[in-house]
């Protein structure tokens, strides 16, 4: 199957590991991985931040990269909600009836990954290797948005090596919540003490999640606060083998704490 | 104008253009079997107690909840056979709030009762009452027939009359108010007791 | 004023009432998080409530059916709002009730004045509802001389704490049960000074308190959970018994509800009176719901009057999106539910709506720029969506209100600049390899200039990779 890779900003700039590891991940699955060029943002900062009128652009940009491909990827809950609930949202309140009807349909094609692999692609067993102690946290834009449900935790399921644990109270949110995490810093960091906590309290290696964003916070927490456990992206875990040396070794493809 | 006219003419005006007119789906439930064991069980789940005796047997029912001497305020049309000889009877003849509040207990019939729910429904027939009757009095004993028991709520809603006023009435008066924890006994009668008669 | 502006819709006025707060949210919310006590008292209450109302949702197979046929008749409602008030209206009078109308708070606070002040009494007792605590009623009676009793166990100990409420369904879920007794002891008249803190001591020291009260006066005042147009029936729901006392005892009844209270048919509370009590306490039924139509001889209140209140909602009503707002049924399941509120509680909402259903109708009640920090006060996590009864999309409704709200010059700026680089991809990219360049701003993060700040002072920015992802894809 030829897939669009949806980068998302955040992975291209700031976790291009987990972006590598989709391309790996889905190219030893057999299939073909295209990155459209001209791809940005999908505006998703702009819109919850309460800007929708500057996301028109981004939202168009987006829609006009895309709209070529039959199934697009992003290994991110969010992002993908961002395309699926907001973008025809934002077209259609600036009056733009065309653009609205084909995001909807852009992102009738758009897929969260754990999404892509379960339902689109079929597979459960991806015939990764992970020898660690990792719990999941099923990020809200996947969890309540797409209702990914236990889509992620199959596919980890199937990982060999991988012990996992489960993660108390693992439907609360992390706090992140974009720009929520800096006008409301207090709060959210009030949420991030008791995410850490329970994470934490698992004893695991590795807090794994399938959005960069929400990685980043929980990462960003455990480094503050001296924690050895390591976020290391969903796609990452998927895309290691045994041959393929467990990539956190060279430190890139994790928050280094 | 009127604060009529105004809100009226507001309302009018916020619903320009006017919204598409809204079908309501309803599937949700509204014929299900009746389970006079789900009603004991839930009645009993919040702290009511529960009798399933023949109608014969309400009298003697009543004679050993209440202690002998028990003042007992009486809806004008209580079936007569459903009071010991151990109480003494306070028949409504306009009895003032003072006289309902210093009795020890009422005995009412009802008009509805939710399996589903665990929940009884006066509607001030003669031989419920007046709202108030059930109200003061610490202790409060209902009668049912199993043929007044229905499923869920539709069910209770299709039964009832709009017109007069109806208690619903599921367990003791309680609050959440603490801690969230529900706590039998506040203002209503603190102890319930359902007659449930075949 | 003209006609014409007088038919406007209509925000909630400004100096009455309880719509607006005297701090922006993140500044509440900081003193509030600095409560240990209140962060325990919060965080068992609201495990403890999520806990059962999960329970007894899962009891009932068909509730997504009943959500769904829930949102449905609140649409409905909204689009025929007025001609179901009138018929509301026309049914309430033919039953022996007399209705009022009040655009704005000021006007229902002089309504029931005058009506109590014509019944001659100096007290009133009065079933908890939302709606008069949104217009500052308790405050226009005692200007006048008129003592209001709250007889509901929660309102009673904020009353007697001389407090404000954090909760639609609980207002003293900030107190535990010695906070509670110690307030009792202190304000109450009359208490045992051998006061426990069992809650069941203290419920019952709250019905030996009010008993007397609830005898003796002849006026009380209400709220409404529902009113149905085509039967002019209105229905309160409790726990106490406190609701039958102040709507069965007194001789004048006085009832205000918002005007979105309607029902179209007695039929549709079967949906409602499903829908309520699982939500909002976790019951299978509330342990009292009273029903009554107009006056009924020789049973209950037998002068009854009814105050539809508009109060801003009318703007509400105004916005395509915002309005579903309006299909509210005060069940608090969204604050039970919502990791902003079970952390800062409901004060720092400012508002006596609190909590994610808050921030999205005080706001819209009162004009976006007099709440302009609500629509921020979540992460947009979704539990509140998905634990309401009537399916009000509230991430939703705060990204739209977030558009409507005044932005800080700096934010806007940065927002437009941001956007402008990511619709050029050779800027895109030359942003990202700036991301560089905050290696030099300190050791992953720290040491950045506000608002970045509030991200590092609890948490460190990732380090940025040596390269990107395009980078990396362009050189494969």
């Amino acid at each position: 199957m030829r897939i669009a890779l949806f980068v998302t900003c955040l992975a291209d700039t700031l976790f291009p590991e987990a972006a590598k590891a989709t391309v790996r991940l889905l190219e030893r699955l057999g299939h073909e991985v295209v990155f459209p060029d001209g791809q940005t943002c999908c505006g998703q900062m702009h819109v919850n931040t309460g800007y929708q009128a500057q996301a028109v652009p981004l939202v168009r940009r987006h829609v006009r990269t895309f709209d070529p491909f039959d199934v697009i990827v992003a290994p991110s809950g969010s992002c993908v909600g961002s395309v699926r609930h907001q973008h025809a949202v934002v077209a259609r309140r600036a009056g733009d009836v065309r653009l609205a009807s084909r995001a909807e349909s852009v992102a009738g094609r758009t897929f969260e990954l754990s999404e892509l692999l379960v339902d689109v692609l079929g597979v459960t067993d991806v015939g990764a290797f992970f020898p660690h102690r990792v719990t999941y946290h099923p990020t809200c834009h996947s969890l309540r948005m797409h209702g990914v449900a236990d889509r992620p935790v199959r596919l980890l399921r199937e990982v060999r090596g991988l012990d996992l644990v489960e993660l108390p109270a693992a439907d609360q949110c992390c706090g992140f919540g974009g720009t929520f995490a800096v006008k409301n810093a207090d709060t959210s960091t009030a949420m991030l003490a008791d995410k850490l906590r329970h994470v934490v309290s698992t004893g695991a290696e590795v807090c794994t999640a399938g959005d960069a964003s929400c990685l980043m916070h929980i990462g960003g927490g455990l480094s503050r606060s001296g924690s050895a456990v390591r976020t290391v992206h969903l796609a990452e875990i998927l895309a290691s083998t045994e041959h393929d040396t467990v990539a956190d070794e060279r430190g890139e493809q994790v928050v280094r704490s | 104008m009127t604060a009529r006219e105004v809100i009226l003419a507001r309302l009018r005006a916020a619903l320009d253009p006017a919204p598409a007119p809204v079908e309501v789906p309803r599937e949700y439930r509204r014929d299900a079997p009746v389970d006079l064991d789900r009603l004991v069980d839930r009645l009993t789940d919040y702290r009511a107690h529960v009798h399933r005796v023949a109608e014969t047997a309400v009298a003697d029912t009543v004679a050993a909840i209440l202690p002998t001497g028990a003042t007992v305020v009486v809806p004008p049309a209580l079936p007569p056979a459903w009071l010991p000889a151990t109480v003494t009877a306070r028949p409504d003849d306009d009895l003032d709030n003072r006289q309902i509040a210093a009795a020890d207990a009422v005995i009412t019939a009802a008009a509805v009762a939710i399996a589903d729910t665990g929940t009884v429904i006066l509607d001030g027939s003669p031989d419920q009452g007046r709202r108030v009757l059930s109200l003061l009095p610490d202790l409060h004993i209902c009668v049912i027939r199993a043929a007044q028991v229905v499923a869920g709520v539709p069910q209770a809603l299709a039964r009832l009359t709009s017109h007069r006023p109806l208690t619903w009435i599921s367990g003791p008066s309680a609050t959440s108010d603490i801690e969230l924890n529900r706590v039998e006994g506040v203002h209503g009668p603190r102890t319930l007791h359902l007659i449930l008669l075949p | 004023m003209t006609r014409a502006f007088l038919g406007m819709p209509t925000t909630a006025p400004r100096g009455v009432g309880h719509l607006r707060g005297e701090q922006t949210f993140p500044a509440a919310a900081r003193q509030a998080l600095a409560d240990p006590q209140l962060r325990r008292n919060l965080g068992h209450a609201t495990a403890t409530i999520r806990a059962k109302s999960a329970g007894v949702i899962a009891e009932v197979p068909d509730w997504e059916q009943l959500r769904a046929a829930g949102s449905a008749i609140k649409a409905d409602v909204l689009a025929r709002l007025p001609e179901l008030l009138e018929q509301l209206e026309d049914r309430v009078s033919a039953a022996g009730g007399v209705v009022h109308w009040a655009a704005d708070a000021n006007e229902a606070n002089a309504i029931v004045v005058d009506l109590v002040r014509a019944t001659g009494n100096d007290r009133v007792i009065k079933v908890k509802s939302m709606v008069t605590q949104e217009i500052g009623l308790n405050e226009a009676l005692e200007a006048a001389g008129i003592a209001p009793v709250e007889t509901d166990l929660a309102e009673l100990i904020v009353q007697l704490g001389e407090d404000r409420p954090s909760h639609i369904l609980v207002p003293a879920i900030h107190r535990n049960r010695a906070e509670i007794r110690e307030i009792f002891l202190r304000a109450m008249p009359g208490v045992d000074p051998g006061l426990t803190d069992e809650p069941a001591v203290l419920a019952a020291a709250a019905r030996r308190f009010l008993r007397q009260t609830f005898l003796s006066t002849p006026v009380a005042v209400s709220g409404a959970n529902f009113a149905v147009a085509e039967t002019g029936t209105l229905a309160v729901v409790e726990s106490e018994g406190n609701g039958r006392m102040c709507l069965t005892l007194p001789r004048t009844l006085i009832t205000v509800m918002g005007v979105e209270k309607v029902v179209p048919t007695w039929r549709d509370l079967e949906v409602f009176l499903q829908l309520l009590p699982r939500a909002s306490t976790g019951e299978r039924m509330n342990p009292y719901t009273s029903m009554w139509t107009g006056v009924s001889p020789g049973d209950g209140p037998q002068e009854f009057h009814l105050v539809l209140l508009d109060n801003g909602r009318s703007a509400v009503l105004a916005d395509e999106v915002g309005r579903q707002a309006l299909h509210c049924i005060r069940c608090s399941a969204c604050l039970n539910v919502c990791p902003v509120y079970e952390r800062t509680g409901g004060h720092a909402y400012g508002s006596v709506y609190p909590g994610p259903i808050g921030a999205v109708l005080s706001p819209q009640l009162t004009g976006v720029a007099d709440n302009a920090s609500l629509p921020y006060a979540s992460s947009l996590c979704g539990a509140c969506y998905d634990a309401c009864p009537v399916k009000i999309n509230i991430p939703e409704l705060l990204v739209h209100l977030r558009d409507q709200a005044p932005h800080p010059r700096g934010e806007s700026a940065a927002m437009a600049a941001a956007a402008y680089a990511m619709d050029h991809p050779a800027l895109y990219a030359a942003a990202q390899r700036a991301t560089r360049l905050s290696r030099l701003t300190g050791r992953r993060g720290r040491g950045l200039p506000p608002p970045l700040s509030g991200w590092t002072a609890s948490r460190d920015l990732p380090e940025p990779p040596a390269q990107t992802f395009r980078q990396w894809w362009a050189s494969r």
